[in-house]
């Protein structure tokens, strides 16, 4: 049975380390928020401006000053700090950050990444979520920068020999993996 | 920003990161009083996305991180600068690239404005500016790309009630102030703990 959404953010949160700054894209991603282990030390950065993301808020503490990239209200957490987005870029392009979890459209076994338009049909930004397909078609994002993709049907690798296989979701074979994939899965 | 979008000229070229549909900046595309936009998203913007799909409006697309670095960069005087957000896709398209340290990157042209409209918690009189929580995203770096910024403030203090250490924006950036104490701040996307 393939993964849901909740058990890919389940997934996605077993990456996490202790100590770790983690930035988490819009979408899926930010479910990823509700799976941190207990006791683990883990920032996240929201790229709008804030590192140390807390839960959603209560009805009562809700602010229209306080949302994450996304536009989700949310809150902070002790030892939070709040900064403008050419610092939080330059942090994420600087290397500061130790893991960023972003979803997207299509992943090419090169790790290329594409999520932010499909040509003539819909105008978003960065951002958005959909299932890996065999090869990209819309523009790419980014080149050579995924290195791990957690798809419903399982974990796979981006290595210099291609796309191999870490994980199936329970009750999925390889097979199905493979026909659904379309690019050889080492 | 009712103002403005009572009296910009069709011409207008517009920096903007996003827009609400109706809403704030994202009016200004349903008045057709927007020629260009440089933007980073326009999801929420159902006429922006009409417009650009239909070809009245032009579009440039720029990576969020990019635009920030642009805006930072023309405000501080620097034409231009290389990064390795990117490479190889349609953003670098004829732009001109250089390897550095054994990676590849793409030369950027920073971005300035005639006017910069920013929208911020507390000012003095002197114009600096302090903003609030993630409010703050990208309001700095704007305030600084033109040479008139117009801010939008809740409170205005005398002057010696800031804190120095607390300035997000110094009042040299800053050439009008618009005192709105109860702007209407639109929740995009409640969401709550249960």
């Amino acid at each position: 049975m393939a993964w849901t959404r909740e058990q890919m953010a389940q997934r996605a949160a077993r990456e996490l380390q202790d100590g770790y700054y983690v930035n988490l894209g819009i979408g899926l991603p930010t479910l990823v928020a509700n799976y941190i282990p207990q006791g683990m030390d883990v920032w996240l950065q929201s790229e709008n401006g804030l590192l140390g993301i807390g839960p959603f808020p209560t009805g009562a503490s809700i602010d229209a000053d306080l949302i994450n990239a996304g536009k989700q209200t949310i809150t902070t957490v002790p030892g939070s700090a709040f900064f403008s987005s050419a610092d939080s870029f330059a942090m994420i392009r600087g290397g500061h950050i130790n893991l960023s979890i972003l979803g997207a459209m299509q992943v090419s076994e090169k790790g290329d990444l594409a999520n932010w338009m499909v040509p003539d049909k819909m105008v978003k930004g960065m951002g958005g979520e959909f299932k890996i397909l065999p090869q990209r078609t819309p523009p790419l994002t980014g080149v050579g920068a995924v290195d791990r993709i957690i798809t419903e049907l399982g974990v796979l690798d981006v290595t210099d020999g291609g796309i191999k296989l870490v994980e199936l979701a329970p009750d999925v074979s390889l097979n199905e993996l493979r026909q659904k994939t379309g690019v050889p899965i080492l | 920003m009712n103002k403005l979008y009572a009296s910009a000229e069709s011409a207008l070229e517009g920096i903007i990161r996003d827009g609400i549909d109706g809403f704030g900046l994202g009016q200004l595309p349903t008045t057709r009083q927007i020629r260009k936009m440089i933007s980073s998203y326009v999801g929420e913007n159902k006429e922006f996305e009409r417009q650009y799909l239909a070809g009245e409006l032009e579009l440039e697309f720029t990576p969020q991180g990019n635009l920030a670095e642009k805006l930072r960069a023309g405000g501080a005087g620097i034409p231009a600068f290389f990064t390795r957000t990117g490479y190889g896709t349609i953003v670098a398209e004829g732009k001109p690239t250089q390897e550095f340290d054994g990676e590849w990157y793409v030369m950027e042209r920073s971005l300035k404005a005639d006017v910069s409209l920013v929208k911020a918690w507390k000012a003095d009189t002197a114009g600096n500016l302090v903003y609030r929580m993630t409010a703050r995203n990208f309001n700095p770096m704007v305030a600084a790309a033109a040479p008139i910024c117009v801010a939008e403030v809740e409170e205005v203090v005398e002057l010696g009630e800031l804190d120095p250490d607390q300035i997000h924006t110094p009042g040299i950036y800053v050439k009008r102030l618009v005192h709105n104490p109860h702007p209407e701040k639109r929740i995009e996307q409640r969401t709550v703990s249960r």
